[in-house]
């Protein structure tokens, strides 16, 4: 049997159907959100209280990218050994953002470039015996 | 209306990494900042100590743990936390106490100790806290530093040779100075054998954490004259702005920017030194040196553009043809920066403001820049905070 699915960070993104982040946008000046936020909007020109839970564009332009070459500190769970990751910064066009992850793992920084199209996969960030954590990662079209 | 006061003392303790409580580094510091200014401790009459949250509560109230360790004499007593800049907002409280004249003369301090390896967040499972969100999802401070670093490489053409340049520099500018950690001169190719950390930037072009204390004895500029000290180095503005809604660069330790489709994006490290050049009513061209937060090597070219020192895209020519060095038009980090100090948070800003003292009274020794009569600096940290003061003779 396979182990279970769990969001890692339970409502930063869909488990069902096409992988996608799930954000807010206020309903008065259309700013989005990403994570979820229930509080009054951000935009001091606006300040409204209304915030409606959206998804998120599931591909944009690569902004910019680094990688972990060491393992990160706790809360982070780093397999044994540690496997170095790639990380992305992606400009989510439509919602005039960029968002943070990492990169799906096989990929290195030297297959990756400025302006690249990317798109939100889901994959383990951490496992146990009956439980797999999942993550949004960051994959080129 | 006059807003500048005067820097009669400052004083450092050495950065490194001794293992010892940070109240011992304080003590330390702000006697050598009473020495230098001449001023006997019980004639100062307000405390303002920039906080540290990794040494337990008396940390957190670091301004009356160092008015006790100097021996409590009655002082107000006051504690800032702005994550980096937290010497900066001490510095302005200390400022605004002298001119409302409440006070006339304040010791400002910060000290630190620091634990090895990469600054990671306080225990406990914070889903809601974006700093333990972020290293739940494996993006520590150099995933940041190396998103900056790769741009510039995308956007402007820069490369690794010249983000180590920049180090070379550094570690030439830091090698005599006393106060710092590393002392060692490093060539291009000994940056480019370092450990990568965060690709593009290695480990020579990333900064380490220290422990380390800095110390200033200001005053009004009528105290300073009263005690023969009416030539003493000024501080003309003090910039802690926020960011202003959308921001467009990812900031530390949020793993998404504003949105901009209502709003204007705007850079908050641009705005630092802009509010700091507007309050001291002068501009980049009157600047002679400068301390800037090189929390990476490619930061710090950062820095070159938001402090208006060339057009945007421009500022590693400036590291290659030697502008920023030590006989250049504009020496940069001419302590030796972050590079040679490695980071200690709440003595840092402070740090970068003894140094312009020293530099604009002409007693830096080797490190000294010609001339100097108006400095600068930069700095920010996480969650909103950041600084810029103008330190003029």
């Amino acid at each position: 049997m396979g182990k279970s699915k769990v969001a890692a960070l339970p409502g930063w993104f869909s488990l069902d159907g096409e992988p996608h982040l799930i954000g807010s946008r206020c309903t008065a000046c259309g700013t989005y959100y990403f994570p979820v936020r229930t509080m009054a909007c951000r935009n001091p020109a606006c300040g409204k209280d209304d915030l409606e839970q959206v998804p998120l564009s599931r591909t944009g332009k690569l902004w910019s990218f680094t990688d972990a070459c060491y393992q990160p500190p706790e809360p982070f769970v780093a397999p044994e050994p540690f496997v170095p990751f790639a990380i992305a910064a992606v400009e989510l066009e439509h919602e005039r953002m960029t968002v943070l992850g990492q990169v799906t793992g096989g990929i290195e920084v030297s297959q990756l470039r400025l302006g690249m199209t990317m798109e939100i996969v889901l994959e383990p960030l951490f496992a146990d015996e009956a439980t797999e954590s999942l993550i949004w990662k960051w994959r080129p079209v | 209306m006059n807003t500048e006061i005067a820097i009669l003392g400052v004083g450092m303790h050495p950065w490194g990494k001794w293992g010892k409580n940070f109240v011992e580094y304080g003590l330390v510091a702000a006697r050598a900042a009473l020495a230098d200014a001449g001023i006997d401790w019980r004639k100062v009459q307000f405390v303002s100590g920039a906080a540290t949250i990794r040494c337990g509560y008396p940390g957190y109230v670091a301004g009356a743990t160092f008015a006790q360790a100097l021996g409590w004499q009655g002082a107000q007593v006051n504690t800032s936390y702005a994550a980096c800049a937290s010497g900066s907002q001490a510095l302005a409280a200390a400022r605004s106490k002298i001119l409302s004249g409440e006070c006339e003369v304040a010791l400002v301090i910060g000290a630190d100790t620091t634990p090895k390896g990469f600054l990671a967040p306080q225990k406990g499972e914070r889903p809601d806290d974006p700093d333990w969100v972020r290293f739940r999802v494996g993006i520590t401070n150099p995933t940041y530093f190396g998103l900056y670093a790769r741009r510039r490489m995308g956007l402007y053409g820069d490369t690794q040779e010249d983000f180590a340049r920049v180090k070379v520099k550094n570690a030439n500018h830091g090698f005599g100075n006393p106060n710092a950690r590393y002392r060692k001169r490093f060539s291009i190719d000994e940056v480019a054998a370092s450990a990568m950390v965060a690709n593009p930037l290695r480990l020579m072009d990333i900064c380490a954490t220290s422990d380390g204390a800095a110390a200033l004895i200001v005053s009004s500029l009528d105290f300073a004259r009263r005690h023969g000290r009416g030539d003493a180095v000024r501080i003309a503005a003090i910039s802690t702005v926020a960011p202003t809604f959308a921001s467009e660069i990812l900031e530390m330790p949020d793993l998404a920017t504003d949105s901009a489709v209502a709003a204007e994006a705007h850079r908050f490290r641009s705005a630092l030194p802009r509010k700091a050049y507007e309050e001291a009513g002068i501009g980049p061209a009157d600047v002679d040196v400068a301390e800037v937060y090189d929390l990476s090597t490619a930061l710090e070219l950062d820095w070159y553009e938001d402090l208006q020192f060339c057009p945007r895209g421009e500022a590693a020519r400036l590291v290659r043809e030697g502008v920023t060095s030590l006989g250049g038009r504009l020496p940069v980090n001419p302590s030796g920066g972050l590079a040679c100090f490695g980071e200690a948070v709440p003595a840092q800003a402070l740090a970068q403001v003894c140094e312009l003292a020293w530099q604009l009274r002409g007693a830096a020794g080797e490190r000294q820049v010609d001339g100097a009569k108006v400095g600068i600096t930069a700095n920010q940290g996480l969650f909103g905070h950041g600084s810029s003061v103008i330190v003029k003779k």
